[in-house]
């Protein structure tokens, strides 16, 4: 089959093509270039949404190991090589990274009219740069690409913002850096512990818990901002309002998943010990996340700072299901960062669509709008329902398994981030309501007009997957089972390792057998 | 009778070929009265690329020789030092060109004190005895001194040339007095006995005035790199400077004063890794502290870049203070990263016109200016994210090795602190990005705003290569990691 081919390797850095082809064409007639680099764009980012499924279709769900991997010497004097691969928790987000970039340029398809073909280029090196940290299995690598996200976004929010922008981007970037840097260090610690820069030989490696306790707290800086957790968030509102629609698509999508996605495969899988001893605290302010997000969500009078907060506040969830450190609540977890991937995205779309064409953000102008565009309040209804969790959506899968796994663990808090999500209706709901419904008071309204077809053409796939998976979450949680059944056994055995003082050697002969994956 | 002993000259037919060269265009400025600048500066450029070339084909990797009694060198350290001064030099000799005719300062003299200055840096670098180390210092020293006074009509030049020299000649004076303590106490100024001196006796043992000198030494070595707190004339003198001259002294000689730093550090003196560790710890810190949070009000662009160079050569202590082959290995990778960077961002700076048609003073004479030239900003938009170590361009890189020799040498402070710097010093960088990219242009803007100088080919060439650097370094870190390591085994440590 594909096997001989480096298919990963090659889905990862087609975008980097693209935005290759873009660049070439500098110094023809600005309307066509501009139209060039929007086409160029679209079809590059759907050919990688295609070797993306590609890639799903040729994983095996059933082995917790990493497959597909590409590996070649990179820094062979030093023993860091370029290593991807992929597992079951690394693909939900891959796939849903290249799911939205195309949908990111068609959103921006006619209200970005300056510097296009540098806007296209931004994306489409920024899709490298995501694909590449969800599949690095290198220290280095992971956090070269990590980082370098920075880049694209603090160009896009700086360029293409709203007024605020270069408030929003700075703080952005020097938020998200701080993070990062600190998490350097501890994987260049890491990388003189294990030897080689190698993501599974780490996952291989026991850390002394003293030193786990100092690696999970500079990890933890990097990945509690990114997510963000209260009280790290504060970057989040500003960069979300002030970039464009597709920025703060991307930002919600996939950008806020890169926590996610490091509690898991790094601070959970390496550093059991740490974890465990910093479950308290992490619940503590998810909890708080939650509760106070929510609450602050209900106060904002701007459409996009309200999604904003709201996003804080699922991210609360997703981080109260990681650290359950239980099945039900890392896959609850995972299913709620793809959730939250489409429907924050097509939330911030639907704030777009308004603003493209009355450029406000301001709830109190808007309301009424049923009146005028009935397509485009089935959409935002379905999709602020789907963002409340309602069954048959997949926000409901997602909060459901979280609450399930976290009642396994500690009952208070599934008490309170349950009444977090009462909270959550209350906003999403209001905000339907002054916006949608109600009479048509601002006179600007009426000249508005309802989706267009290109409008339709991003609605459409978002509504439909956020429906399937809400239905039938198997895909994800099938891919996911066995990687997040390893962590898990991993995770457990650590702890009861270092919960018998007195440890058999049939014991340990047991840890090392399943940290070589039997 | 003494035995008549004829030295080995085949390592320094770069050295006589560029004094050979300074001299010649010397005399033909003097006798041949029509000696345009520009040519002047093109038999500059042969003579280095000759002197190149020769070095490099005549090294053999892994090799190592002493010649003239012990007194010069050459092993893969010292060439791929060389390497690095020449390369610079070219650099920033090529790009000089036309903001030199711009500023009226074509006096053929200028090529003459370039080639002058990079014999010295190259004398610095393979000296393997005191005495020729200060020689070549001194050498450098005195060419720059007078290139920094090139316009001398005018006062704020004047005010900076006398700065650099009054400040040049108090580290000077360090210098020989830390070279004869260390005389006194070794009895010997060469290398190589120094360190076996020094190592015959234990550390406990060893006489006061051996450490006074080491300090001596070391005081006047960061005064050459700028490291705080000996870098208060950095700023003053960058911004003083013509700006093609500031590209000159802020470059390459700081990459040759940092070599010897390293050298002496880990060779004579590595038996006293447990004294001056502390003492390069701390300038490290200090640099990289005053480098990142000093330039954050600065508005003008040169004195924003001397604060940038005082907290980059702050990283390169860092691993110099690691002591040991990650450390050698990481302070190269850094020099050479760093040196591509530096070079860049003045090639961008002098090809553009600011307020005054001479060039770019101020940050506000960049406002806008990705609406006029897409590449040349963008071009600078990568050296600043470069140089704030983002990933995954090759300043990253070379902060990562940097942190690594520190982690490997436990100094793990240190490393806290040099991350936290970078992010404080990537606001200013970033500021840069900003004023290019975020802002419009100024509405009433000056004449001359965002104009180009008179591109000369030779300036693309310069600016093109640094950018391709910079931007691939990623696909290709093993070239330059590889010399850095040869350059590390070529040491005793």
């Amino acid at each position: 089959m594909l096997t001989s081919l480096p298919l990963l390797s090659i889905t990862i850095f087609l975008p980097l093509l693209g935005a290759f082809a873009i660049l070439l064409n500098w110094g023809n007639k600005q309307t066509s270039l501009a139209m060039n680099a929007r086409w160029v764009a679209l079809w590059t980012s759907l050919v990688t949404l295609g070797l993306a499924i590609t890639l799903w279709w040729n994983f095996d769900a059933s082995s917790s190991e990493f497959q597909l991997q590409d590996k070649f010497q990179w820094m062979p004097l030093l023993n860091m090589g370029y290593h991807v691969g992929l597992d079951g928790i690394s693909l939900p987000l891959f796939l849903l990274s290249a799911f939205l970039i195309p949908l990111c340029v068609l959103v921006s398809w006619t209200s970005i009219q300056n510097k296009v073909p540098e806007y296209m280029v931004a994306f489409l090196v920024l899709e490298t740069f995501l694909l590449g940290m969800f599949s690095a299995l290198d220290f280095i690598l992971f956090y070269l690409f990590f980082e370098s996200v920075l880049i694209p976004m603090f160009l896009i929010i700086g360029i293409w913002g709203g007024s605020n922008r270069i408030y929003a981007a700075f703080k952005f970037f020097l938020y998200t850096l701080l993070g990062s840097i600190l998490s350097l260090l501890a994987i260049i610690y890491i990388y003189f512990e294990v030897g080689s820069s190698s993501i599974p030989a780490a996952l291989v490696t026991p850390f002394d818990p003293q030193i786990q306790t100092w690696l999970w707290l500079a990890f933890f800086a990097s990945f509690a901002v990114k997510i963000p957790m209260w009280p790290l968030h504060t970057w989040l509102p500003d960069a979300h309002v002030e970039a464009p629609t597709a920025g703060s698509v991307i930002l919600a999508g996939v950008l806020l998943k890169m926590g996610g996605y490091g509690f898991i495969r790094f601070s959970l899988s390496m550093f059991p010990e740490a974890s465990s001893y910093f479950t308290p605290m992490v619940f503590t302010l998810s909890i708080i996340a939650i509760i106070y997000t929510s609450l602050v969500a209900l106060a904002q009078k701007d459409m996009k700072k309200l999604i904003a907060y709201a996003s804080v506040a699922h991210m609360g969830f997703v981080t109260l299901g990681i650290f359950t450190a239980d099945a039900q609540g890392i896959q609850g977890a995972i299913m709620q960062m793809v959730s939250h991937g489409l429907v924050s995205a097509a939330l911030f779309i639907c704030v777009g669509v308004v603003y493209d064409r009355l450029h406000s953000r301001e709830i109190a102008d808007y309301g009424g709008i049923v009146h005028i565009m009935p397509r485009y309040a089935i959409f935002f209804m379905f999709f602020i329902l789907a963002s409340i969790g309602l069954p048959g959506t997949s926000g409901f899968v997602g909060e459901f398994l979280i609450l399930l796994g976290a009642f396994q663990v500690n009952t208070w808090a599934t008490l309170l981030a349950a009444t977090g999500m009462v909270l959550g209706v209350a906003y999403a709901l209001w905000l339907y309501r002054r916006v949608v419904f109600g009479q048509l008071s601002n006179p600007k309204l009426k000249e508005l007009t309802d989706l267009d077809w290109r409008e339709k053409i991003v609605f459409g796939p978002l509504a439909a997957s956020v429906l399937i998976f809400g239905l039938y979450p198997m895909p994800v949680l099938i891919l996911a089972e066995a990687s997040v059944a390893k962590v898990i056994d991993q995770f457990n055995l650590a702890l009861e390792v270092d919960g018998n003082l007195l440890v058999d050697s049939k014991k340990s002969l047991e840890v090392a057998l399943l940290r070589k994956g039997q | 009778m003494a035995e008549f002993y004829m030295p080995d000259f085949s390592l320094i037919p770069p050295e006589v070929l560029l004094a050979l060269s300074a001299l010649f265009i010397l005399m033909e400025g003097s006798f041949v009265k029509k000696m345009s600048f520009r040519r002047s500066v093109h038999y500059g450029l042969v003579a280095l690329g000759l002197a190149l070339f020769y070095l490099i084909f005549q090294n053999e990797a892994g090799q190592s020789w002493v010649t003239f009694e012990g007194q010069i060198k050459q092993d893969d350290f010292i060439f791929f030092a060389k390497v690095l001064i020449l390369l610079g030099s070219i650099g920033t000799l090529a790009m000089s060109v036309p903001s030199m005719m711009k500023e009226n300062l074509t006096s053929f003299e200028y090529t003459p004190l370039v080639l002058l200055a990079t014999l010295g840096m190259l004398l610095m670098v393979e000296a393997n005895d005191f005495i020729i180390l200060f020689v070549g210092m001194e050498m450098q020293g005195l060419s720059l001194y007078v290139l920094a006074a090139l316009h001398r009509d005018h006062p704020r030049v004047s005010e900076a040339a006398l700065k650099y020299f009054i400040l040049g000649a108090f580290a000077t004076g360090l210098f020989l007095y830390g070279i004869s303590l260390m005389y006194g106490f070794t009895g010997a100024t060469n290398f190589d006995i120094v360190a076996s001196v020094i190592r015959a006796e234990s550390v406990n043992d060893l006489s006061l005035s051996l450490f006074v000198g080491l300090i001596f030494i070391m005081a006047a070595l960061a005064f050459k790199v700028s490291a705080v707190p000996f870098h208060m004339w950095t700023p003053d003198v960058y911004q003083g400077c013509p700006t093609p001259i500031t590209a000159f002294i802020g470059g390459v000689p700081k990459v040759a004063a940092m070599v010897v730093f390293l050298r002496l550090m880990v060779s004579p003196f590595l038996v006293l890794y447990g004294e001056w560790q502390s003492l390069v710890v701390f300038i490290s810190a200090a640099s990289m502290i005053v480098g990142a949070f000093a330039a954050l009000g600065q508005t003008d662009l040169k004195r924003l870049l001397a604060y940038s160079a005082i907290g980059q050569m702050g990283y390169v202590l860092m691993g110099i203070a690691s002591g040991n082959d990650e450390g050698i290995q990481s302070v190269f990778v850094y020099l050479t990263i760093y040196l591509v960077m530096f070079i860049g961002t003045f090639a961008c700076l002098l090809s553009l016109k600011g307020k005054t048609p001479e060039g770019v003073q101020e940050m506000e004479d960049l406002r806008g200016i990705s609406l006029l030239h897409p590449r040349l900003s963008f071009v600078l938009a990568v050296f600043m994210f470069s140089m704030a170590g983002i990933p995954p361009l090759a300043g990253f890189f070379a902060k990562l090795y940097v942190f690594k020799a520190a982690i490997s040498a436990g100094l793990f402070y240190l490393a806290i602190i040099g991350g936290l710097t970078s992010v404080v010093a990537s606001y200013y960088y970033l500021k840069i990005v900003k004023v290019m990219y975020f802002d419009a242009l100024p509405a009433v803007p000056s004449a001359s705003h965002g104009q180009l100088l008179v591109l000369s080919s030779e300036i693309m060439v310069v600016l093109n290569v640094c950018a391709a650097i910079i931007l691939i370094f990623f696909l290709f870190p093993n070239g330059v990691l590889e010399l850095a390591q040869r350059a590390a085994l070529a040491l005793p440590i």
